[in-house]
């Protein structure tokens, strides 16, 4: 079922802010630096002014929280994005704090969707939530010395602040960095540490928080209630998320997703590369639709810089942007029914589409899957006739006969339909608390769009409708998934058709690129949910702060929700539902 | 370039009209012959390499041809780890353990840049430089990721390698169990057990001199 | 009927399944079309006997550019600006400039260069920007070792190839920066 577009109400942020701070007088103020939008909350208020803004105002979604540590002075801001649902510009609060002892009202008791985000905070910069129920760190293991992203921090293998290294002309000598290092690996201990006496933590903390999901009045049955950890390797390929379930017999009384197995600093290293060296790092955060990565990275800083990419770079961007799309989706379908048990033969068949995508990419932009195929002002290189002939033959001939193929194949299936009905049921309000983006969102019977609602390059000059279904279960996403590769495949006929002649890069790249100082938060649809990008820049050739929004990490906070109740089998399948992917979770 | 393996290679004159059905070679060939045409590797796919992998494992460029198309998840069951994807600190105990739980023999695979030697993603704080730092690797494969051809070349490789084993030389048949590698623990960084001496010399050696050198122990 | 999507499932899997031998029965062309987009039927591409066409803008991990001059020395194109070193993400390049004998000045050419493959993630930013189309990607991707050690930091002798090879695994590029290299050579007509 698909819907018509939606609208942007005509309020601006301004008002917003204006309102705010006329109903908050003393504890609200605009933010003054240039560049830099949002009001500046004070730390007792925060609470107040967010139950304000979600029943008053109708600002219902929470989608990012983040901090920037702003050494060497003494401060911490925490940054929060707020939109509503129906339609708006987004809002942007900061608090500030110190860095010698930085604690902060938690969110979550109105917007549950803060959970990860907050002990992600915590994890990385050592702010204290107050009145989070379960703060612990997320992507480290308990007793990680330190905490990584604060800018005083630095790694084992450190060498300089930022990138190019000094170290590697005019006299460079190669060598391996961790021949340096007296254990030559990437560690370092603190001093007077005794490995021999040391017991580790051993995960003890997420049993626990399971063990008092008991119910009371059970003692004498203790046998009943089991513990078991899925993950973090198993048959599902969905690569290394672990999720810790507490069963009584086959049901799921609590369920904790455990993360972290995939953390590979994306954030700090993108403190320290140049703005055109991060374009790389973007294509391994969710790994299977790259090229969407690069647009969301590349917006986001083309606003710091105030440049647009002409009309034939648009209209490449979101060709290859939707081709990304159906390739992931195709891939997803085929592995919820892996995970259903029908081992590997839908997967091939959508393995055969997303193989002929990859070609296309390929011979574009150079490599399968890591494109790096976008730059600040258009795209790198044109695609030739005979790449076009071979896209437009896939998206008119060969794509919809597949499509139909594998919908023929799949949807009326009994065992699917027996299996997926009525499963890991979220509510939209649910969704919308959870901050649920994407299929997931869309599933459950909201039909927010980022690519109708907020649009970005030239969806607004294009025909397409948002898919979304009603009952919220495993079976809705999966049938939002199918109909948006119908509909991208709409959206790829109309490109090909208007496709303009034309150069595709304002001005010349440069590598050294310098932007000005401020703040950016773009993002885009991505096939698994809203990817947003936050970047701040202090006027150098590298940025201060570099956050990535994954939408995979967010629609994982409603997972516990979705699974409590259900048979461990079904936990599988939501997860499957979900789409996660480790590199954007993790990143 | 021969891929094919000779196993007529004992010297014996067959006759041309029976060359097609009979062959006589050693045992050590037959053995290895045998093995390396039925690997098994164990479904470990951590990050972007594991999509490779699983593209390799799909309809176009079909491993199955080679005998590798049962992937198992149980480590019991494997003969080969294709580690596929980077290995962080959280992970690495994890990684020991379902090595040290496979059955000799068994062979390692390093996928990738960052399972071969830490990749682009090296110099943060939480990836080991390598999985080659604590188990033992057969075959390296670099690239960002390996292209499914890259893969099947790699594995070409290891069956080769196997291909040239002598049974003589085989730990599965000497009279004491294989020795585990032990588990790294996760501190305040990631520690290997057999490494215990060192750490311990170099933490108590700052606190004595109060050197300000820094904790990694390279001049600033 | 009850069962009736079962079946419908199962039909689409039998006529796939019967299309993989009757297609290469009744269409002599049927192979050449294995694993590309007119493909129906069997889709697998037996690597390592046959292959799919290597697209032109394929990168591996890169290589540096030489010509051999009158006493069949290499001459390579690098002359150690240092760009790419400066532009590569991972900051896997190391080079060391040439220093004259006699002056002790640096020459425009490079005396070490490494690349370490095991950071490379082959993005291709080096190519790109080099401006004297020195260093360029490679398409050879069989680079599986046993041992790794040093030898995954490449030195220069094993990073040069000759021209020619170039030419042969780019024509489309190698013909449009020669005839860029052409106009800029020739004296501007006044």
């Amino acid at each position: 079922m698909s819907d018509s577009s939606i609208q942007i109400e005509p309020s601006s942020a301004d008002s917003t802010y204006n309102d705010l701070i006329a109903q908050f007088p003393g504890l609200i103020e605009m933010e003054t630096r240039p560049g830099f939008t949002g009001v500046v909350v004070s730390t007792v208020a925060i609470r107040k002014v967010m139950l304000y803004l979600k029943e008053q105002c109708g600002f219902d979604y929470l989608t990012s929280l983040t901090a920037v540590d702003d050494f060497p002075e003494d401060k911490i801001e925490l940054i929060y994005h707020l939109y509503k649902t129906t339609g708006s510009p987004i809002i942007e609060l900061k608090l500030f704090t110190t860095r010698e002892s930085p604690v902060v009202p938690s969110v979550m008791p109105v917007y549950p969707g803060a959970d990860f985000q907050e002990r992600e905070v915590w994890d990385l910069f050592g702010v204290h939530f107050e009145g989070h129920p379960d703060l612990r760190r997320l992507l480290l293991w308990e007793g990680f010395a330190g905490h990584p992203l604060r800018k005083d921090w630095k790694e084992p293998l450190f060498e300089e602040d930022v990138k190019p290294f000094k170290s590697r002309w005019p006299e460079g000598k190669g060598i391996h960095r961790e021949s340096l290092n007296p254990f030559n690996d990437n560690v370092q201990y603190p001093k007077e540490f005794d490995p021999n006496g040391f017991t580790p933590d051993n995960d003890e903390s997420v049993y626990k928080i399971l063990q008092s999901k008991i119910p009371a009045g059970s003692d004498d049955l203790k046998v009943e209630h089991m513990i078991v950890n899925l993950g973090p390797q198993h048959p599902s390929t969905h690569g290394v998320f672990r999720m810790a379930a507490l069963l009584e017999g086959e049901k799921v009384l609590a369920l904790k997703p455990v993360i972290g197995y995939m953390h590979r600093n994306h954030e700090k290293i993108g403190e320290r590369n140049t703005w055109l060296q991060n374009m790389p790092y973007t294509d391994r955060l969710d790994y299977l639709s790259s090229m969407s990565n690069n647009f969301g990275y590349a917006l986001a800083v083309e606003k710091l810089l105030g440049i647009q990419p002409p009309e034939r770079a648009e209209f490449l961007r979101v060709m290859m942007a939707e081709l990304t799309r159906i390739a992931s989706h195709a891939m997803a379908i085929g592995f919820l029914l892996n995970d259903l048990g029908a081992f590997f033969t839908p997967s091939l068949y959508a393995l055969e589409e997303r193989e002929l995508i990859l070609d296309i990419f390929e011979s574009v932009a150079g490599s399968r899957m890591m494109c790096n195929y976008f730059r600040f002002g258009g795209v790198v290189r044109d695609i030739t006739e005979a790449d076009f002939k071979q896209v437009k033959k896939l998206v008119e001939d060969r794509l919809p006969r597949k499509i139909d193929d594998i919908d023929l194949y799949l949807t009326e299936n009994e065992i699917v339909q027996a299996r997926c009905e009525g499963v890991g049921v979220l509510t939209a309000e649910e969704a919308i608390a959870f901050s649920e983006s994407g299929p997931m969102l869309r599933a459950s019977g909201v039909p927010y769009d980022i690519r109708k609602a907020d649009p970005y390059s030239i969806y607004d000059q294009l025909e397409f409708d948002v898919c979304y279904r009603q009952h919220g279960d495993v079976y809705d996403r999966y049938l939002v998934r199918l109909d948006e590769i119908r509909q991208s495949i709409r959206i790829l006929q109309q490109v090909i058709k208007y496709m303009p002649q034309g150069p595709i890069q304002t001005g010349k790249v440069q590598y050294a690129v310098r932007v000005p100082a401020g703040e950016a938060y773009g993002r885009v649809e991505g096939p698994r949910g809203e990817l947003g990008f936050y970047v701040v820049s202090d006027g150098k050739a590298n940025p201060k702060r570099y956050h990535v929004r994954a939408p995979s990490l967010m629609n994982c906070t409603g997972l516990e929700k979705m699974c409590v109740g259900g048979k461990i089998a079904d936990a599988v399948t939501i997860l499957g539902a979900v789409d996660v992917v480790l590199g954007e979770v993790d990143r | 370039m021969d891929e094919k393996q000779d196993l007529n290679n004992s010297g014996y004159e067959i006759p041309e009209e029976l060359r097609h059905q009979v062959t006589i070679t050693t045992l050590e060939k037959i053995y290895n012959w045998g093995r390396s045409n039925s690997m098994w590797p164990m479904m470990f796919g951590l990050a972007c390499c594991a999509i490779e992998m699983i593209c390799t494992a799909a309809s176009r460029y079909d491993f199955s041809r080679f005998g590798m198309e049962v992937m198992r998840p149980s480590p019991r069951q494997a003969d080969v780890m294709i580690v596929a994807g980077t290995v962080t600190k959280k992970m690495l105990p994890q990684i020991v353990r379902l090595y040290n739980q496979m059955s000799l023999p068994k062979y390692v695979v390093a996928m990738g840049a960052c399972a071969s030697g830490g990749g682009p993603f090296k110099e943060g704080y939480s990836v080991v430089p390598g999985i080659d730092t604590y188990i033992p690797v057969d075959v390296y494969i670099t690239g960002c990721p390996p292209t499914p051809q890259s893969l099947i070349n790699g594995l070409n490789a290891l069956q080769k390698k196997v291909m040239n084993e002598k049974m003589s030389e085989s730990g599965w048949y000497a009279k004491e169990p294989a020795k585990e590698v032990p588990i790294p623990v996760l501190g305040p960084d990631v520690f290997d057990p057999r490494k215990s001496e060192l750490i311990f010399a170099e933490t108590h050696k700052q606190a004595e001199t109060g050197d300000d050198i820094g904790e990694e122990g390279e001049p600033k | 009927m009850n069962g009736k999507g079962l079946l419908k499932g199962l039909g689409l899997t039998f006529r796939h399944f019967f299309a993989t031998y009757l297609v290469d029965l009744f269409d002599k062309n049927a192979k050449k079309r294995r694993g590309t987009i007119d493909a129906d039927g069997l889709f697998t591409v037996q690597f390592p006997e046959e292959s799919l066409v290597i697209p032109e803008e394929f990168r591996v991990i890169p290589f540096l550019i030489y010509t051999l001059d009158e006493n069949n020395q290499r001459k390579y194109r690098c002359t150690a600006c240092g760009i790419c070193s400066k532009v590569c993400p991972t900051q896997c390049i190391w080079i060391t400039r040439k220093k004259d004998p006699e002056t002790g000045k640096p020459v425009t050419e490079s005396e070490e260069f490494y690349i370490d493959i095991d950071k490379c993630m082959n993005c291709g930013s080096c190519a790109e920007f080099c401006p004297f189309d020195a260093i360029k990607m490679d398409h050879n991707f069989k680079i599986a070792t046993y041992v790794r050690g040093e030898t995954h930091i490449l030195p220069k002798e094993k990073l040069g190839r000759p021209l020619e090879y170039y030419a042969k695994i780019r024509p489309n590029n190698y013909a449009a920066e020669e005839a860029e290299r052409a106009a800029k050579a020739q004296p501007a007509q006044v």
